[in-house]
C-alpha cells in the first residue's frame, strides 16, 4: 500500500482533525512535526498555496486543507464510515461542516477579543453559534453523527478541548451545562471516545500555548 | 404522487450561488421549477427551508431542503450520476477539485467583492490582491490544463468551470464598473481561454441575465459601498 504521511503541528485542532480520521479508519501514517516558524521545505513544496498544515501526503500527493483531507480519507479508506451514505443525509452533514467554516470568524473574533462592549457582543454572538449548533445539528442524538462520531463530530471536536482553554484564557464560560445542556454532554462523550482520548495532547502545555498564541495574534490585529 | 422526484430552487437572478445550482442543474438536464424570491420579502417557504441562514439557493427535492451551494452541488452529482460528473471520480483528483473550488470561493469571491466596493488607495490595493489571487489560480489551473487550451463543452463541464463561471463569467463587465482590466490573454491566458470557451456555450448564454441588467446591478452595488464608506 502506498505510504501515508501527515504533516502537522501538535497543538492545531486542523491537524488532530486528521489523526482521528486515520485512527478510527486504522491508517497506518509516519507523522511529521512541522515548526510553523521554521517550515520545511517539503511543507513549502507540498501547500504552496497557503504554506499550512495539516498537510497529508499519500502515495507522494499532497492534499492540504482539513476538511478536504477529511473527504480524501473518507473516499480512500471507506470502512468505518464517517459519512452518511444517503445523499440527502450527506448534505446535512456537510452543511453542518460547512456551517462551522462560515462561523470561523465569529470564533476568531471572541477569542481575540480583549474586553468592554466588543468582548461582550463577540461572547454573545458565538453563544448565538454555539446555540445553533446545539438545538439543529446535534439535537438529541448522543453524537452528532448518531451512535457513533462522523465528520461533523470530528469537525467540532476542538469545542471539547481546545475550546476550555480560550474560556479560561479570556475568562469567559459560554459553554457549560446550564447555558448547553446537550452539548456539554456531547463534549463528555466525545473526549471519552478513545482514539480521542488518546490523541488530545497535554492540558496543560496545550493551556500555555492557547495563551501564547492569542497574545501573538492580538498583538498583530492592533497593528492592523 | 405529487412531491416524488419533483425539484425546485429558490434562487434570486443576481445570486452567483444560486448561478451555480442552477448551471448544475441545466448541465445535467434535471426538470426543476425555479422560484425567484425577493430578498426584501423573503417567501415563507425560503424561511422554513433555510432557517439557519434565510438566504438562496435552496434546492428541494422530494420535499426535502438542501442550502449552501457546494453541499447542493455534490448532492446533485451522487443522486442524479449522468454526465457530465461534476466532481471527478478519483478520490485525490476530487480533492484537487475540491481546493480550486474552495479557492475560488473563499478567496477570489472576497477579492472581488472588495475592489468593487472600494474607491481610490483602497481600491488599488485591492486590485493588487485580486490579482496577485488570479495569478495563483493561473498557475493551478495549469495542472487541469496542462495542453493550455480548454476545451469546454456540456459534457465535460464541472464543478470548478460552475465556480469559475459564476464568479468571473460577467468579467467584461465587471471590468466595466471597475475601471480595470483583471482578464486577459496577456496577464490570465489560461483563465482568459476558459472563460471564453465557458461563455461560448449556449447554456451559459442562455441563463445569463442580460447585460444592462447586470452593470446596473453592479454600479448600484458599488454605489452604495462607496456612499456609506464616505458617510
Amino acid at each position: 500500500m502506498a505510504e501515508v504521511k501527515l504533516h502537522g503541528f501538535w497543538a492545531s485542532p486542523f491537524s488532530h482533525r486528521v489523526i482521528w480520521a486515520l485512527k478510527i479508519k486504522g491508517v497506518d501514517y509516519e507523522y511529521i512535526e512541522e515548526d510553523l516558524s521554521n517550515k520545511s521545505e517539503l511543507l513549502l513544496k507540498y501547500n504552496p498555496v497557503y504554506k499550512k498544515i495539516p498537510v497529508l501526503v499519500h502515495g507522494g500527493k499532497p492534499i492540504p486543507e482539513s476538511l478536504i483531507i477529511l473527504e480524501y480519507i473518507e473516499e480512500t479508506w471507506p470502512e468505518n464510515p464517517l459519512l452518511p451514505t444517503n445523499p440527502y443525509e450527506k448534505a446535512m452533514a456537510r452543511f453542518w461542516i460547512q456551517f462551522g467554516v462560515d462561523k470561523g470568524p465569529i470564533f476568531r473574533a471572541f477569542f481575540l477579543s480583549t474586553g468592554g462592549e466588543e468582548q461582550e457582543k463577540a461572547a454573545k454572538d458565538f453563544l448565538e453559534v454555539l446555540k445553533t449548533i446545539e438545538e439543529q445539528a446535534l439535537g438529541d442524538k448522543k453524537f452528532f453523527g448518531g451512535d457513533t462520531i462522523n465528520l461533523v463530530d470530528i469537525s467540532y471536536g476542538y469545542l471539547a478541548y481546545w475550546f476550555k482553554n480560550v474560556e479560561e484564557v479570556i475568562g469567559i464560560k459560554l459553554l457549560e451545562p446550564s447555558t448547553l445542556p446537550r452539548l456539554s454532554q456531547w463534549v463528555q462523550n466525545f473526549i471519552e471516545v478513545p482514539v480521542i482520548k488518546e490523541s488530545i495532547p497535554d492540558r496543560d502545555k496545550l493551556l500555555a500555548y492557547t495563551r501564547r498564541i492569542r497574545e501573538k495574534l492580538v498583538a498583530e490585529q492592533l497593528k492592523k | 404522487m405529487e412531491e416524488e422526484n419533483k425539484v425546485t430552487l429558490h434562487g434570486t437572478w443576481f445570486s452567483p450561488y444560486a448561478k451555480r445550482v442552477e448551471l448544475a442543474l441545466k448541465l445535467k438536464g434535471i426538470p426543476f421549477e425555479y422560484v425567484e424570491e425577493d430578498l426584501k420579502n423573503k417567501s415563507p417557504l425560503l424561511l422554513k427551508y433555510n432557517p439557519v441562514y434565510k438566504k438562496v439557493p435552496v434546492l428541494v427535492h422530494n420535499g426535502k431542503p438542501i442550502a449552501e451551494s457546494f453541499c447542493i452541488i455534490e448532492y446533485i452529482d451522487e443522486t442524479w450520476k449522468n454526465s457530465p460528473q461534476l466532481l471527478p471520480e478519483d478520490p485525490y483528483k476530487r480533492a484537487k477539485v475540491r481546493f480550486w473550488s474552495s479557492f475560488i470561493h473563499q478567496q477570489l469571491y472576497e477579492a472581488m467583492l472588495t475592489v468593487m466596493k472600494a474607491a481610490g488607495e483602497a481600491q488599488g490595493k485591492a486590485i493588487k490582491e485580486l490579482l496577485e489571487k488570479l495569478q495563483v489560480l493561473e498557475e493551478g489551473m495549469k495542472d487541469f490544463f496542462p495542453n493550455g487550451t480548454p476545451s469546454i463543452s456540456n459534457r465535460n463541464m464541472g464543478i470548478l468551470e460552475i465556480m469559475i463561471c459564476s464568479l468571473l463569467g460577467p468579467y467584461k463587465l465587471q471590468e466595466e464598473v471597475i475601471g480595470i482590466k483583471i482578464i486577459g490573454p496577456e496577464k490570465t491566458p489560461l483563465i482568459f481561454s476558459w472563460l471564453t470557451a465557458i461563455n461560448e456555450l449556449p447554456l451559459v448564454k442562455e441563463l445569463a441575465p442580460p447585460q444592462d441588467k447586470t452593470v446596473a446591478l453592479l454600479k448600484f452595488v458599488r454605489e452604495n459601498a462607496l456612499k456609506s464608506s464616505s458617510a
